[in-house]
């Protein structure tokens, strides 16, 4: 009997050691987003990092950005012709890839393709900086690391996310219309009348305000689990790891909580 | 004003969740004073090191630098007039090394003139005995002992009163060891900067040191100068400084 109980306790103890963790772990990263946010609004200022990180987040994703929605746009109109004919919808192409585009498919894609490549890069060279004593360093400098180091990035995120997302959403419809007028044969005047007859401007305003939260959430998750990042090169890796997995979450969350904000009734 | 230590460290305590890795330390250090921190690995040097710096906060126990108390407020301040040598050196790699050794030159209140800062770095460097020709590569390219140099030049860049030095010795070869050795000496006694070393290299110690403690345990087992660490009369240094297997020190860490 008294076995059975341990391990029952046990497994309790497992799950109370499971949420507990959970929650230390966040308030510790909101903690460390409003410091972010301190960092940024409080001088001094280290503008030329700043630009630095713009063009690592902003410039340098846009080939993997657009890449991600030209052929997402594209296989949308494809499964919208293939779904739609079955109830004589194929004139709904344009206006479905639009709407699809912009208000989800454009700002997810773009968040889930920028975790990957620049909060994975932003984890994995914040946590070698830890490792190797470089933050130590940096106070030991008289330079505060979160401003030096994180606030930068995350404002960078948060501007340029939503760059790239309107980037994403213009591209990604460009997919849909290259496949619509030379596969589906709609007209291409057709389909641009489509496309702006049904996007609003809240879309549009839907979509960005998207970027910037998805780039805030990728910048300060990566600067988070690369500052904690634990020793030698597996804290590296699994700091890696956890930002990559943990900002794909958060976005997803926050791309279903920032629909319901915009769109439902 | 004279009599009042540079660095006093009062019953200073720090655990990491159930391990208590200091336990009380005392320590001070006299202006121009150089302190050399001895003990075994995981005893504690590092972390009364950073405590003093402000990187880690004691749970109990008085920092005072110059006679003022350290606190979480003040201790940005304080850094100043620190400068840190690394063990891994530390130096930024995204940085050349002349952007490494002029780094407090180049942003913040002590701001030069870009072309300024780098003839200072440059000045820095050949101090450290590095010709011109390092200062644009990357801390990468550098071999160990260049890197530690190029870290030492950083550390003295802005003409710090207190220099910590973290392990200077670790990972360079004997005769590096000795030349990085006799250069810490000298630019701690032309500065006339207060030094504060943690080592496990005795030759390290014999060089550099005017007095010395040994840490083990969390607390400071014996403080003397550096002449007398061959008749401590304590165990734990004569252990220490013997290379003992058996003593008070265990071996299993």
């Amino acid at each position: 009997m008294s076995q059975v109980l341990t391990a029952g306790q046990m497994f309790l103890a497992g799950i109370g050691r499971a949420v507990l963790g959970l929650c230390r772990s966040t308030g510790a990263l909101v903690l460390f987003a409003l410091q972010a946010v301190a960092g940024i609004l409080v001088p001094p200022f280290y503008g030329i990092e700043f630009l630095r990180q713009m063009m690592r987040i902003g410039y340098f994703s846009l080939p993997v950005v657009g890449l991600t929605a030209l052929f997402t746009g594209g296989a949308l109109a494809l499964q919208i012709y293939a779904g739609g004919s079955r109830f004589n919808a194929e004139s709904a192409v344009p206006s479905i890839v639009a709407i699809g585009m912009v208000r989800e498919l454009g700002p997810v894609l773009c968040g889930l393709m920028v975790a990957g490549r620049v909060g994975a890069s932003i984890a994995a060279e914040i946590g070698s900086m830890r490792v190797t004593e470089q933050i130590d360093a940096l106070t030991t400098l008289s330079t505060n690391p979160i401003k030096f180091l994180v606030a930068p990035r995350v404002l960078a995120g948060t501007l340029a996310m939503p760059l790239l997302t309107a980037v994403s959403d213009i591209i990604g419809v460009m997919g849909g219309f290259f496949v619509g007028t030379s596969r589906l044969g709609i007209a291409s005047g057709n389909y641009i009348q489509n496309t702006l007859d049904y996007l609003t401007a809240g879309d549009v305003v839907s979509s960005l305000v998207k970027g910037a939260v998805f780039g805030f959430i990728i910048a300060v998750v990566g600067c988070f689990e690369g500052y904690n990042s634990g020793r030698g090169a597996q804290g590296v890796a699994q700091a890696t790891r956890a930002a990559v997995v943990t900002s794909s979450i958060l976005i997803l969350a926050a791309n279903y909580l920032l629909t319901e904000v915009f769109f439902s009734t | 004003m004279t009599d009042t230590p540079k660095i006093a460290l009062r019953g200073v305590a720090k655990s990491f969740g159930s391990k208590h890795v200091l336990r009380g330390v005392d320590l001070t250090v006299a202006r121009g004073q150089s302190l050399v921190i001895i003990g075994g690995s995981g005893t504690g040097k590092s972390v009364t090191l950073k405590c003093i710096i402000g990187l880690i906060r004691p749970d109990a126990g008085e920092i005072d630098i110059d006679g003022t108390r350290l606190t979480p407020r003040n201790a940005g301040g304080f850094l100043d007039q620190f400068g840190m040598l690394f063990q891994g050196g530390a130096l930024f790699d995204s940085m050349t090394v002349w952007e490494n050794v002029a780094f407090r030159f180049l942003r913040g209140k002590g701001r030069l003139k870009r072309a300024d800062a780098r003839d200072l770095a440059i000045g820095k460097l050949r101090r450290v005995g590095l010709g011109a020709d390092t200062a644009d590569l990357f801390p990468a390219e550098l071999s160990g002992g260049m890197q530690k140099r190029v870290g030492l030049a950083r550390a003295i860049a802005a003409e710090p009163k207190i220099i910590f030095f973290d392990e200077p010795t670790t990972g360079l070869d004997p005769i590096m060891a000795d030349v990085i050795n006799d250069l810490i000496r000298e630019i701690v006694v032309e500065m006339g900067a207060t030094a504060m070393t943690i080592t496990h290299d005795m030759t390290s110690v014999r060089k550099i040191a005017d007095r010395v403690a040994m840490l083990h345990e969390g607390v400071v087992q014996w403080e003397g100068p550096v002449e007398r660490i061959d008749d401590s009369g304590n165990p734990y240094v004569h252990q220490f400084v013997n290379g003992l297997p058996d003593g008070p020190i265990a071996a299993l860490r």
